[in-house]
This record gives C-alpha cells, sequence and structure tokens, in this order.
C-alpha cells in the first residue's frame, strides 16, 4: 500500500480526532480529508479506522461506496460532464464525446500532464439549462463544444 | 439615492453568467459614479430569461434579460437604474405572463428575497408560520399539516400529517427532523433553487415540524453536487441562529432546534429514505429493510420525520393561512400547488408553481413553448430516471398523483424531462437500466444484478440476436425486478424500460453499425 508522506498523515490523524466525537462522523471525516488533499488516499483508511474505532474495511467499504470520493489524485482541475436524461436530450453524448478528445482521456482519467480530471456525473441540477458541466464547483449551463473549449482556455497555465 | 438592483445568485443563473453581469454593474456604477446596491436574490425560475435583473422603481420591480456583461453599458446608457426602456425591457418582472400565472405558495418569495436576510424575509411574512405553530398545542400543528391534504413531495406522495403523526406519539426522548435534500433526478431543480434563494422557508418549515413533534435536532442531507445550496444553506442557518430562531430558546418560546447540514457524496440511492439515513449515521448507503418505519426507528434508531425540502417549506405558508387555504388548491387526492419543473429540450424550461391538475400539454406548450430544436416533441419522461417516458398521445393527462399513475406514469418530485423527435428510445430504455447498475446499494439481488442483465438484453436486441425472444426476456426482467426490488430503485428503474416498450416499440430493432 502506497505511505502518506508524514504532513498528510498529520492532515488525516487530526481531522479524523477533530470529527469523531460528532454523531455519524464518518462522511464528514471523509469530505474533509478530500478536501484537504484532494482525494481520499488508500493510507488514510487505517489512520480513519483507528481513530473512529471501526474497522479497515467499514472505511474501505464507505471510500467506495460513494462516487463523489477519489480514490487518486485529481488533476488540477476536476471537470464533471452531466450524463442524466435532460442533459442527453440537449446534446450530452457529443459534448462528451468532445470533451474526451479534447483532454485526450475517458471518465475517471487525469491527463498526462496533470492538468484535468474528467468524470461523469448524473445531475447538476440546472435541468433547465442542458447541457451542464462543473468545472472545480463553477457551474455552466447550455455548454455547446465551443463554449467548453473556451472554459478550459481560461483554465490554460499562464505562458 | 442609491438604485436597488437585483442580479441572481442561483446556480443556474451563474451558470449563465450572473456573477460576471453582477461585477460588471458594479464595475460600470463605479465608473459612472452612479450610487447603486446590488442585492444578489434567488433565481425566478424562468431561466430561459437568466441571467435576468431586476430594478426596483416608483413602477416596482422592473426586469430586464436575458443579460450579458456585453449589455450591462447599453443598460446604462438606457438609464435602466431609472427604469429607462432598453432592447432587453421585460416590463414589471410579475407582469411578465410566463410568471403570472403562476400560483406561488411554497415559492412566493423564491427571487424576490435577498437570501440571506432575516430581516428581508420576515419583512416578506416569513416567520409568521412559526409564531402560529408556537401558539398552538403541537397535536393541533400536526393536525393542520393532515388537514392541509399536504403531501410527500420528494416523490412517494405519503401524507406528511400521517408521518409527522406518527413520530409525535412515540414516546417522549430524543427524535430528529431530516431533510432529504439529495435531489438527484435528473429534470428537477426545485429543491436547489428553494434552498439557494429562500432557504430560511426550509429552516422554518424543519422548525416547526421540531416543535410539533418534539425534536430538537434536525438534519438536513444535502448532494454534493449543489455547492452553492451548501453555502447559502450555512450562510442562513448563521443568520437564523443569529436571530435567535434557531437554537435553545426558538424565538423566546423556551423551546430547543438546532440545525445543521450534512453533506452526501454522489450516491442517487441516498434520496432513498432509509439508505439517506444510514448514510447520515456514516455508513454505506444500503436501503433497511422496513419495518420499522423511520418514523419509529430511524436516526440513530429514534423516531424520525424524513422529508423532502418542497414538503418541508410548504409548511410555513400552511400554518401561516392555514390548512384549508392551502387545500383549496388542487383536485382529488393532490391538493395544494406543486413546483413543476420543466427540464430538457424545451424553449421556455423552468420552474412553474401551479395548483395540481393543470395538463402537460399546457405546461409543454403554453409554458414551455414547444421543444428547444423546433422539432415535435416526442415524448416526456416524469419524475425522474425511475419515471415512465409518456408519448405525445397522453399529453393531455392531468398533473396529478392519481392521473398519472392511471397512465402507467408517475409524478415523483415533479420533473419534466422534454425529448424531442430525434431521441431513440432503446437507448433510452438502456440508459435507465445503465444508471440503475451504477446507482444500486447492491443490497438486493433484482436490482444489483437485474439492472445488469438489462443492459445485456437490450445490447442483444440492439445488435439483432434473437430480437423477439429477447424482448420478452426484458419483459420478464423488469417484472421481475419491480416484484422483487427492495427498494424503489430497481422496483421503478423498469418503468421507463416498460413504458419504452409499450409505446415506442419501434425503436426496439437491431441497428446497422
Amino acid at each position: 500500500m502506497e505511505t502518506l508522506p508524514p504532513a498528510e498523515s498529520a492532515v488525516v490523524q487530526r481531522i479524523a480526532s477533530d470529527l469523531k466525537g460528532r454523531p455519524g462522523p464518518l462522511l464528514e471525516v471523509l469530505h474533509a480529508i478530500q478536501a484537504a488533499l484532494g482525494y481520499v488516499p488508500g493510507a488514510a483508511v487505517p489512520i480513519v479506522a483507528e481513530v473512529l474505532n471501526l474497522s479497515r474495511a467499514e472505511v474501505h467499504g464507505v471510500v467506495t461506496f460513494y462516487h463523489y470520493f477519489r480514490r487518486s489524485r485529481p488533476g488540477a482541475h476536476a471537470v464533471s460532464v452531466c450524463q442524466a436524461e435532460s442533459c442527453q436530450s440537449m446534446g450530452a453524448e457529443a459534448l462528451t464525446a468532445h470533451a474526451r478528445r479534447r483532454l485526450g482521456i475517458d471518465f475517471h482519467q487525469t491527463s498526462a500532464d496533470g492538468r484535468f480530471s474528467l468524470e461523469p456525473v448524473y445531475c447538476l441540477g440546472n435541468c433547465a439549462c442542458s447541457p451542464a458541466v462543473m468545472i472545480d464547483g463553477q457551474l455552466y449551463g447550455r455548454v455547446t463544444p465551443e463554449r467548453f473549449d473556451a472554459l478550459l482556455a481560461d483554465r490554460a497555465p499562464s505562458p | 439615492m442609491t438604485a436597488l438592483v437585483y442580479v441572481p445568485i442561483d446556480a443556474g443563473a451563474l451558470s449563465l453568467g450572473a456573477g460576471e453581469v453582477a461585477r460588471a454593474i458594479t464595475e460600470e456604477a463605479a465608473r459612472r459614479r452612479a450610487a447603486v446596491k446590488v442585492v444578489r436574490n434567488g433565481s425566478r425560475g424562468a431561466y430561459w430569461l437568466e441571467p435576468l435583473i431586476e430594478v426596483l422603481t416608483p413602477r416596482g420591480r422592473l426586469a430586464y434579460g436575458p443579460v450579458t456583461i456585453a449589455d450591462v453599458a447599453g443598460l446604462f446608457d438606457a438609464d435602466f437604474l431609472n427604469g429607462g426602456s432598453h432592447a432587453l425591457s421585460l416590463g414589471a418582472t410579475e407582469a411578465i405572463p410566463w410568471l403570472k400565472g403562476q400560483q406561488r405558495l411554497t415559492f412566493e418569495r423564491v427571487g424576490v428575497i435577498d437570501p440571506t436576510s432575516v430581516a428581508d424575509y420576515v419583512k416578506h411574512g416569513g416567520y409568521q408560520g412559526l409564531t402560529r405553530a408556537l401558539s398552538m398545542e403541537p397535536a393541533a400543528v400536526v393536525q393542520a399539516i393532515t388537514t392541509s391534504g399536504l403531501r410527500g413531495r420528494g416523490g412517494a406522495a405519503f401524507p406528511t400529517g400521517i408521518k409527522w403523526k406518527t413520530v409525535l406519539d412515540q414516546p417522549a426522548g430524543q427524535k430528529y427532523v431530516t431533510c432529504n435534500a439529495d435531489e438527484g433526478d435528473s429534470g428537477t431543480f426545485a429543491d436547489r433553487m428553494l434552498m439557494e434563494g429562500d432557504p430560511l422557508t426550509l429552516i422554518e418549515g424543519m422548525t416547526i415540524a421540531g416543535i410539533a413533534v418534539g425534536a430538537t435536532q434536525g438534519y438536513i442531507y444535502l448532494r454534493a453536487e449543489y455547492p452553492h445550496a451548501l453555502r447559502a444553506l450555512r450562510t442562513a442557518i448563521a443568520a437564523a441562529h443569529q436571530a435567535r430562531y434557531l437554537g435553545s430558546d426558538v424565538a423566546g418560546s423556551g423551546k430547543r432546534f438546532e440545525l445543521e447540514v450534512r453533506l452526501g457524496a454522489g450516491a442517487y440511492i441516498c434520496g432513498e429514505e432509509t439508505s439517506m439515513l444510514e448514510s447520515l449515521e456514516g455508513r454505506r448507503g444500503e436501503v433497511r429493510v422496513r419495518p420499522p418505519l423511520p418514523a419509529i426507528k430511524g436516526l440513530f434508531g429514534q423516531p424520525t420525520i424524513v422529508n423532502n425540502v418542497v414538503t418541508l417549506a410548504s409548511v410555513p405558508w400552511i400554518l401561516q393561512h392555514g390548512a384549508d387555504a392551502y387545500a383549496n388548491f388542487g383536485m382529488g387526492k393532490s391538493r395544494g400547488t406543486l413546483p413543476i419543473q420543466l427540464a430538457g429540450n424545451i424553449r421556455r424550461a423552468g420552474l412553474v408553481e401551479r395548483a395540481f391538475g393543470l395538463t402537460l400539454r399546457e405546461l409543454l406548450y403554453d409554458y414551455g413553448g414547444g421543444s428547444a430544436t423546433g422539432r415535435p416533441i416526442r415524448t416526456v419522461q416524469v419524475g425522474g430516471p425511475l419515471g415512465a417516458y409518456i408519448p405525445a398521445s397522453q399529453f393531455d393527462t392531468a398533473v396529478d398523483y392519481e392521473a398519472l399513475a392511471g397512465i402507467g406514469a408517475m409524478l415523483g418530485h415533479g420533473g419534466i424531462v422534454v425529448f424531442d423527435d430525434s431521441v431513440d428510445m432503446a437507448r433510452m430504455a438502456r440508459y435507465a437500466m445503465e444508471f440503475c447498475a451504477i446507482e444500486s446499494c447492491g443490497k438486493c439481488t433484482p436490482c444489483r444484478i437485474g439492472s445488469t442483465r438489462g443492459v445485456e438484453v437490450i445490447d442483444r436486441i440492439l445488435e439483432g440476436v434473437d430480437g423477439e425472444r429477447n424482448v420478452r426476456l426484458l419483459e420478464e426482467l423488469c417484472e421481475l425486478m419491480v416484484q422483487g426490488s427492495l427498494c424503489g430503485l430497481g422496483g421503478m428503474a423498469p418503468f421507463p424500460v416498460q413504458s419504452a416498450l409499450r409505446h415506442f416499440r419501434e425503436d426496439f430493432r437491431a441497428r446497422v453499425r
């Protein structure tokens, strides 16, 4: 199993200790770890289990149950393209194909330069403005392939 | 005099550039030395006009939209701060025909007020329901909800008053009020709009629920896909605390009610109430076997109310205006109003709150204006990814729980997704099974395995392998999932498939690769 740098291990330890007194804390702990590190490293599982007095299997089971928790380090920018019916009715399939081509990656992958991760999402609640995309927590509606490219260009590294 | 300009902070409006527009207005005002205060309100729900901005004038609030940053200088030139005429003028907001005909009860303040301000909320009638509830016996509050005829707006349409009475009747002890804000159905955004545009209404509704059944702690289980709603809720909860509408002495009554937001983590199944409770407890969102009902043994094993956002947000209006006033809206056993969400391939998409009883046709053509692409509407899916596909021949069906059930469909959370005639219904059926396979919690076999087999059978049909036989097999599989699944995910995921087979059989044919 991967090992965590001591600094990250300390972050995980501190988050779990801070939140362990709350009712049903595990999801809260995992959210806080992902917010701090960008993902939930496999090596965080035994630390969380120890602090919360759960088995590793229980913690692993929760991490893997929820689509939102990432188990690998994401790219600098997280791109989610909605796949649900409303967006399909407005061309999400073509937009998704464009996004894959443009980024050169499939869903659940990170581009070779580490800049972008691509994820499917099942509804962003922006169904009156389909198709919808979320980039780094920012929501975009009526996204055409051209607009998608412009949104990525806004996040290009400065020359 | 300082001009008051409203620019929505609703996620949908932001997704179309409302944030940039707000910034541009502030900057342009500074450049011109014009005194402008920008208020960030919710959305009125007319998304085809977003970003829709409003200016307060002696003639009331006047609207302009859709506004882009390129329009801002021109709006100042046209003296929009004093209601000046411009190509984007929409006149008085309330008089826009699409909004004027609506019956906004639950959404009466959404898009109108500043969602962060308790003072603005109170000025627009907020907390009158709570004040009323505090002057009543708890049982009388529950009775008012029963009399109003309010049914669960999350989709199950169970009478809210009966649920509350069950919790009230449990022996005193720790009880909970939980709000299901895991709005995962495609085509729905009413919960999001309300939480972003008028979160205090939800907070007030939950407080009333807590006081009515003797619960001191509330949780809002919010989906992780709604970061804007999370910020709005946290801000509003802090403001309500500050104003002593939450905490150890709610509105000076000596009663306690605390509220906390908990984030989901991208699992559709957590919209199912027992799965949501598991998730709130920090576990995998696997469905619980009922009984016991959550009202008897719910969160942490205690009596728990589980209601959807719109259900709880309808409570303050009912207490404020009376149960009969609410029950006077609607038809049959569907009382009150429903915030209907028009989504997908439709020209005028958005939120229409109307009494139950109007037809799909009125919604799709009078409100919606037909498809966005201009092609004929072939079908609509009502009620999310587990809802049936309804063909054009049934568009005269009323929006009513029983009327839709009567044609083998369901109203669900009130989302309507529109498809034009380019839709491939076999692919939509395949998607329904695929979605179920991705989102199944895995606890019961019909859902976990059935959905995967469903995708495979549809693939074989599309490949031309034993077409007739595999269509029959698909029908049998659907029946098995409906009858044998533990909860609504596996139990209803076949509905879109069965409806597609029933109404659009011609699409289930072999494809040339």
